[in-house]
């Protein structure tokens, strides 16, 4: 681009500048104004709709504690930990990339080596009073151990609860019952992942 | 024996009117968040009940326990008496309402009005008219400025309206020479064809615009807008005092649906097979759903603005309506 283009200040082509209703200059121009306005239909076009509205009985309103919002896969609310579906064991790794990415430092984690040595996450944590749902967690995960869950009701005694291993880790029972879903939303994989995977070049 | 006889019928008959009356102001209520709510997608009062029928019950017992609250610095006296005021006179205007025809019970004749006055029409709107003291003294009484406010609105919202309903309401009358209900309804008994809207279209408009700004509704609902004077001259009430200022304002409204039901759109004489009396319920009932449609649809004026158009709109109008119809009678 040209030095000039960024010059134009003027820069807003797609923008229809309204000047307002030009004032009527004379008193038959007010008159007609007066006509215009006090003849118009407007009115009855407002009273049409919401009749309208009233006849086609479209109501939106969601009874909340009966009836509630499926929030888009999108949305990002309190954390859940996963677990294998092959194995049922957690998915964390315990590789601290969640940790280390926090933008609001409110991730805390312990590990140990257990008996097996394998890396055993011992400690995880959510401070929720801090953590600001950016989602850089999720997204970051290489084990999609870490998901936004879409639960909206978080209103609680305690500013602990909800962020401890236990409350987020899918229970055992619930995950038996094969009532653990795939996360689909941020971080996750696309569908059609599978069609982006290359053989890793080795022939250099 | 005649006498006593008398006094007990219009004892009955009042407390009847006051029961029913008060029950569809209360009714009213309900009906009204039920149309707002339906008109803009939402439900409505919904728990309490089936559909949220009970809900009326619910806030009456609201309003009954709720603590009556006397604030500091208001005169004690006139903000006690403001919303009774504003109950009465609306009560009072609908002793000279006709709602139904006449009927026979037992051998006995009743007449569905409380006292059939030969100047009715002047009495019912005479005692509207006080109504306006209830918001006025309670403005005046509330030491708080948005109910001080509520009030002039009140007062202007009378001088400009009065008369504009006062003008319409006479070329009617001249062609029916009677101020007595009965008798404005007995002029329309011919049918659909002799209602008088047909006659006086002009009049039917200014009186069904003035009978808004009377029951203070929306187009005209300044004296108790909520985004300019929080909740106008009602601010400072709670509890039953409110709710007397607001069963006052359903009662008008229901006195003047059945004004405008009465004058200009053939009362309850029966149209075809129709009875008369489902016909009054019909139509009045069709005035009460307008009042709610209007409700949803529209934005209010400004006081000036309800000034400008009634002294420099409505009232030549009427004026001119008055002078046509004079030009004709001659
Ligand atoms: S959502 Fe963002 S702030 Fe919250 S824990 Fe994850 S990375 Fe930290
Ligand atoms: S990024 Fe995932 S796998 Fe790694 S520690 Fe965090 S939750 Fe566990």
């Amino acid at each position: 681009m040209e030095l000039r283009g960024f010059k134009n200040r003027n820069a807003t082509p797609g923008y229809i500048y309204f000047e307002g209703e030009s004032k009527p200059q004379d008193a038959w121009g007010r008159f007609k104004r007066f006509a215009d306005r006090a003849v118009k239909g407007e009115l009855f076009v407002g009273l049409w709709i919401v009749l309208r509205e009233m006849i086609r009985f479209n109501i939106h309103t969601v009874q909340y504690p009966a009836e509630k919002l499926q929030m888009s896969p999108r949305y990002r609310s309190i954390h859940k930990l996963l677990r294998l579906f092959e194995s049922g064991y957690e998915r964390c790794i315990g590789c601290g990339l969640c940790e280390k990415i926090c933008i609001s430092n409110c991730i805390k984690m312990d590990t140990k080596v257990d008996e097996k040595s394998r890396k055993l996450v011992s400690q995880y944590t959510i401070n929720f009073g801090r953590c600001i749902f950016c989602g850089y967690c999720a997204e970051v995960c290489p084990e999609l151990a870490i998901v936004h869950g879409d639960d909206y009701e978080h209103a609680s005694e305690q500013r602990a609860h909800f962020g401890l291993k236990e409350d987020m880790l899918t229970p055992l029972d619930k995950f038996k019952a094969k009532k653990q879903k795939e996360f689909p939303g941020f971080g996750a994989l696309s569908k059609d992942a599978d069609k982006f995977v290359k053989k890793t070049p080795l022939a250099y | 024996m005649i006498e006593t006889a008398l006094i007990i019928e219009t004892v009955v008959k009042a407390v009847i009117a006051l029961a029913v009356i008060a029950g569809m102001a209360g009714f009213a209520t309900f009906l009204e968040r039920k149309v707002l709510a339906f008109m803009q997608r939402r439900l409505g009062p919904m728990h309490v009940g089936p559909y949220g029928l009970l809900q009326l019950a619910a806030d009456g017992i609201k309003l009954f326990t709720k603590e009556d609250i006397i604030p500091q610095n208001v005169v004690k006296p006139i903000f006690v008496i403001a919303p009774i005021i504003g109950a009465v006179s609306a009560f009072v205007a609908i002793a000279a309402v006709p709602y139904f025809p006449q009927f026979t019970v037992f051998g006995y004749t009743i007449h569905p009005i409380i006292s059939d006055i030969n100047v009715g029409l002047l009495f019912i709107m005479g005692a509207a008219s006080v109504g306006m003291y209830g918001p006025l003294l309670a403005g005046l009484s509330s030491h708080n400025k948005w109910s001080l406010l509520g009030g002039a609105r009140a007062v202007i919202q009378l001088l400009s309206f009065e008369v504009v309903s006062g003008l319409s309401i006479l070329a009617p009358l001249m062609m029916i020479g009677s101020l007595s209900l009965i008798d404005i309804n007995d002029y329309q008994i011919g049918g659909f064809s002799s209602w008088l809207v047909w006659k006086q279209p002009l009049a039917f408009v200014l009186f069904a615009i003035a009978g808004f700004a009377e029951t203070n509704r929306t187009p005209f609902d300044l004296v108790e807008f909520e985004a300019e004077i929080v909740s106008g001259y009602a601010t400072e009430y709670s509890g039953m005092r409110w709710g007397l200022f607001f069963i006052g304002e359903y009662a008008n409204m229901i006195t003047i649906s059945a004004l405008v039901s009465i004058i200009f759109m053939g009362g309850y004489n029966p149209l075809w097979i129709i009875p008369g009396a489902i016909m009054m319920l019909v139509k009045v009932s069709f005035w009460i759903f307008l009042f709610l449609w209007v409700r949803a649809a529209w934005p209010h004026v400004r006081p000036d603005q309800l000034m400008w158009v009634c002294w420099k709109v409505l009232m030549p109008l009427a004026l001119i309506n008055i002078l046509i119809t004079g030009i004709v009678l001659v």
